[in-house]
Order: C-alpha cells, then structure tokens, then sequence
C-alpha cells in the first residue's frame, strides 16, 4: 500500500496528514513552524528520501525558508540565507510565494517566487538559491503593481522540456516568460483582459491569479484570471476564453491533471466583488477537453450553503496512478478527492485559514 | 570587556537554548556591529531580528540599557562596555 503525503499551509503553521491506505483515512501532525503563515509548500519527489520545501513567514522574524528529509520530522535551515535579495537591489525577502521544483531531468533544480517581484533558482534541491537577475532588471518592473496579496512571483512553472524555458505569473503584470534560461524574459498576455484598466488587453498589468501547465503538451497553458478563465496552445503566446460552461469567470485556483493533457480543476468565485462560491454551493468544476465545456463536482461536498473561499494555492493534485485531487478554505477546511474529483470528503476541519496545499505519493 | 544580550523565549531555539549572550566588545561596538557578531556563531538569531539589508525587522525591538534604539541611532547606536540589550518582539497579532 502506499503512502501519500498532504502539506496544508495555513496562516498559523503547517500541518502535514499522512496516509498509508491509499487515501482512504489520514492522520494529521503539527502545527511546523507555529504561528508563522506557510504560504509556500513544496514535495520534492526527485529525491531519495523524499524532500519537504516550506516558504514560512513570521510577521516579527521576516521569512523562513526550510527543508525536512524526513517527512517532517526535523526543519533544516542552512547557515546562510537560503533566498537574499542582493544588497545593490535595496529590497529584502518579504515571502516566499511559490516553491516549484522543476522536472526530472533537472534533479537538483528548485524555483522559488517571492515578494518583492523576484525569482530564485536552487541548483542544490533547495537548500539555497540564486537570484534570477534577468527579471528583476526587466523593465517593466517598475510599473508591476502589488494587486491586494503584495507584489509577487506566486507562479512558477519550468518548461517541461527545455530547461532553458520558465513561465511565471503575478498579480499584477501578468504572466511573463524565459526561453534562454532567465536572462530574457518577454511578457506573455495577448488575450487575457485586464478590466480595471483603462486599455483592457495591455502588454502587460494583467491581474493573473494562477497558471497550470498541461502534462503531455508543453505548449499548453491555463490560467485564472482575476476575471476571466484562458487557455494558451502556443505556450503562453496567446489566450482564449474558456470561462464559457463556468457559473462565473473569477476565482484563484487552477490545477492541471498530472497525467491527463486537457484535463483541469477550478474553483469559480461569484465575483470579484463578492468572493463567495456562487449560489452558495461547493463545487468543483473539471474540464476534460481544455476548457470547452466544464462539469461541477460536488458529491461529498457539503450541501448546506457555503462561503468560504479557495486561494490560489490552496487547491492541488497528487501524482497517483489514479489522481487524488485536494482543496483548502480560508475556513480551515479540507477536501479531498482519491477518484479525480468523482467523490469527495472532508479530512481536516478547523484548522487556520488553507493557504497553500501539494500532495504526493512518497 | 562584553555587552550582554537577553534573548526572549521565542528565539532561544536560535541560540543553542540560551536565554543570554555574552558579545566581547572593544568597547566602541555599535549595535549593527554586535549583530555582526551574533550572526557569525547564530546566523538564523541573526537573520530573524534584521533582514539581508541590515534592516531592524519591524516588529522586533531592541533596547540598549533600557532606551529603544529607534529613539536613539537605530542599529548605528554605539554600545556601552557592559551595556545590556533586550531582545523583544512587539504585541501584535491576533
């Protein structure tokens, strides 16, 4: 039987379940890292054992940034800062936003997204970092807003097969991306519409809450949009609208099947204006034709009318042969599915405020 | 000659478990400069009362013989041979 493993980031600490029956029951340890908002998590399966990544951040200490090898049970935290903004920047690591390990055949390659807008790149499995100059001398920088969370890289996400090629986000700018390792970045928003400009399909400025890639087919993008749902087939180059079939174009998660091209998970909010599920009601829409027609997902959810909201990171897939599927509330709830999104159950309930979630089997 | 640093029991972990540290100091250290010292034996202690630019976290003050250094020089304030510093996070939070 395996092992699965849940990191739920909350505002107050990180709480890891574990599961050994196939994801049937699971146990819950914690609070790591007490009284600090983990608002980055990552699993880093390349490894043997397997790697923990945490991005934790202290409103008196500033950030930590961790690692346990031993699925929690011992945080190390090297001698030197893992992530420093350098001295001639004049900026300093607020939060760790986004931990991304990159794919296999980059064993030791970790990407971290921060606040202030910056991207870091790890070639020892995370232990520390390098600082991405190419963004941050971008010129646009400047004119990249803090959108309501603060200004940072929240998505990272490393070509599938070129490791010369990145793609991040952030709220505001936008989605940008690197094909020559990080040097050159070019923003990548044609399509995706920005309504509280006054030019709404602006090079950049774009309010991109989350961007998921399809597995199989490298050139395919999803992205939720602060109002809007999109879809990239020419790897970030150019969006479509593929909100029609949602009961509403605005929410903050999006989460691409692992092993399943074409096939996503979203979590639609009524508005920006009112950030609750609409209608009340918990549900969870897939796609599986890239977002041409979309289904709800509810059953085990609860029926009794619902609030909560579901952040950007707070919604994952594991990597099982048949996929599990999770979502976090800012109600301290957590959802699980073990069959792709058929059936649902709940497996924690008040905890502090889900931040982010990964899973996988370990 | 030493200054002597209280650390609360929230970043004793930090610090080995200790609940003070004994800085040697010529006797014109300034504040920055018995934090230089700190990091070179507890670089995370260090790490979590100033940030990569040397700047005081907000919310952790430090006070000098019982006066908060941001009233006085901030981090440039010079230390008195013997002197005591505080270590306190501020009230905050909820």
């Amino acid at each position: 039987m395996t092992t699965s493993v849940l990191a739920i980031g909350t505002g107050k600490g990180l709480f890891l379940a574990r599961s050994d029956d196939d994801r049937k029951t699971w146990e819950i340890n914690g609070p790591h890292f007490p009284m600090t908002g983990v608002y980055s998590v990552g699993i880093d399966t390349r490894r043997d054992p397997v790697r923990l990544l945490a991005g934790v951040e202290s409103s008196h200490f500033g950030p930590i940034v961790g690692y346990s090898d031993d699925l929690g049970g011992s945080w190390q935290e090297p001698a030197t800062r893992p992530i420093a903004f350098p001295e001639e920047s004049e900026s300093a690591l607020a939060r760790v936003w986004q931990i991304a390990p990159a794919p296999a055949d980059q064993p030791d390659v970790v990407y971290a997204g921060t606040e202030p807008q910056g991207l870091f790149r790890s070639i020892d499995g995370g232990v520390t970092y390098e600082f991405v100059r190419g963004l941050w001398d971008h010129p646009h920088r400047p004119e990249w807003g803090a959108g309501f969370g603060g200004p940072a890289i929240h998505t990272i996400i490393p070509h599938a097969t070129d490791p010369k090629r990145v793609l991040v986000a952030m709220s505001t700018g936008g989605v940008y991306r690197t094909e020559d390792g990080g040097d050159n970045w070019q923003a990548s928003n044609s399509g995706i519409r920005a309504y509280f400009l006054p030019d709404e399909y602006p090079e950049f400025g774009q309010c991109v809450h989350k961007v998921a890639a399809s597995p199989g087919r490298p050139e395919q993008y999803f992205a939720q949009n602060h109002h809007g749902v999109y879809r990239s087939d020419d790897a970030g180059a150019t969006w479509v609208s593929i909100a029609d079939g949602l009961p509403s174009d605005f929410g903050f998660a999006m989460v691409a099947h692992p092993h399943r091209p074409g096939v996503i998970y979203n979590f639609p909010l009524e508005a920006d204006g009112r950030r609750y599920p609409p209608e009340a009601r918990c549900r969870v829409y897939r796609s599986e034709d890239a977002g041409a027609t979309w289904q709800p997902l509810s059953d085990g959810l609860p029926a009794e009318p619902f609030y909560p909201t579901v952040l950007r990171d707070a919604m994952c897939a594991d990597n099982a042969e048949t996929v599990g599927i999770y979502f976090g509330t800012r109600g301290g709830e957590v959802f699980a599915s073990r069959n792709e999104g058929e059936h649902w159950h709940q497996i924690a309930a008040h905890l502090p405020e889900v931040l982010c979630l990964r899973a996988s089997v370990v | 000659m030493a200054v002597t640093v209280r650390i609360p029991g929230v970043l004793r972990a930090e610090a080995g478990g200790q609940s003070s540290l004994e800085i040697l100091s010529d006797g014109g250290m300034t504040l920055s400069a018995v934090l230089d010292q700190i990091g070179t034996t507890w670089p995370l202690l260090e790490r979590r009362i100033r940030d990569e630019q040397g700047g005081l976290r907000r919310y952790v003050n430090l006070y000098i013989d019982g006066e908060e250094c941001r009233g006085l020089a901030g981090l440039g304030t010079a230390v008195p041979d013997r002197a005591e510093i505080l270590v306190i996070p501020s009230i905050a939070g909820g």
